[in-house]
């Protein structure tokens, strides 16, 4: 029944988001190998990709694709090489005795709950934007357009404070790696 | 028709719990980072699906600052762990216990 009413390329397109997604995912947390798990996660990211496309975030995608698969993902890949590959298996050992199934029940807690209550609010709830006059959000230059209109406009302040934010964590993550030689030398003690 | 909002939202909370769940039992801080980022991609996700139903550019602008604070949290998560490694040759959180009681 449910495939028969929606539009067969959207189905398509959501099955394939959704493999895209899982199957990365369950890589990620599954793999031993890091380098294996950032791999599974490019995964992912293209899966979210795609379900932004489908939903007329072209932009977002575009964002996603070179800042998550292009910028983010390779500084893990280079910190994995950087450190060297842990061959030593993490996922075996569990210092906490059931902690493995206690997470699995509250994360099937977790799902349960925010389907349920999606599902019990109608989904989506809520009047249709008045800002964007009833009409559906664009695609192509126009989604770029609108959402360079909200960053500019209604959002300038956040914008100005992600600048700032991404300055403080540039200097940071210098300062954090940054091998320090002359302190080293007489920190015995710790 | 095209595929219903729920769809997608159902779809965004697993790969949040996911997220969790490979948080919560993964030992590797590498990994642990690489969670995190799973579920802030859950998080977009449901931004952009309520953002097409109710036609309100608003949910895209906020996944794109959350974007850009998760390229932050990123960059100085991997410098802590990095700055970490160098001390105790290790990215396993389980080494790091000199707060323990």
């Amino acid at each position: 029944m449910i495939a028969t009413t929606y539009a067969v390329p959207s189905v398509l397109i959501f099955v394939t988001s959704a493999a895209l997604i899982l199957i990365g995912a369950l890589g990620v947390i599954v793999v031993k190998n890091p380098v294996h798990a950032a791999l599974s996660l490019i995964m992912t990211l293209i899966g979210v990709a795609v379900a932004f496309v489908a939903q007329s975030a072209d932009f977002l995608a575009a964002v996603q694709i070179i800042v998550y698969a292009g910028a983010i993902v390779v500084l893990f890949l280079f910190v994995i090489m950087f450190l060297g590959v842990d061959h030593r298996s993490t996922t075996e050992l569990e210092p906490l005795v059931g902690q493995r199934a206690f997470a699995a029940i509250g994360v099937l807690i977790t799902i349960a709950g925010l389907i349920t209550l999606m599902a019990k609010s109608n989904w989506v709830t809520g009047a249709l934007s008045v800002s964007n006059a009833g009409q559906p959000i664009a695609t192509g230059n126009g989604n770029v357009k609108q959402l360079g209109m909200a960053v500019f406009t209604t959002y300038i302040f956040a914008f100005e404070a992600t600048a700032a934010l991404l300055i403080i964590a540039v200097v940071g993550a210098v300062v954090l790696a940054r091998r320090e030689r002359t302190i080293l030398s007489d920190e015995v003690d710790v | 028709m095209n595929v219903p909002a729920a769809w997608y939202l159902v779809l965004a909370a697993i790969l949040f719990g996911i997220g969790a769940f490979g948080l919560l039992t993964r030992r590797s801080a590498l990994i642990m980072l690489m969670c995190l980022e799973l579920m802030l991609n859950a998080a977009n996700l449901t931004f952009v699906t309520f953002s097409r139903t109710l036609s309100d550019i608003s949910g895209q602008a906020i996944v794109f600052f959350v974007m850009v604070v998760a390229a932050a949290e990123v960059t100085v998560g991997l410098g802590i762990v990095v700055a970490i490694f160098r001390r105790r040759s290790s990215t396993s959180v389980d080494d790091l216990s000199e707060l323990k009681g």
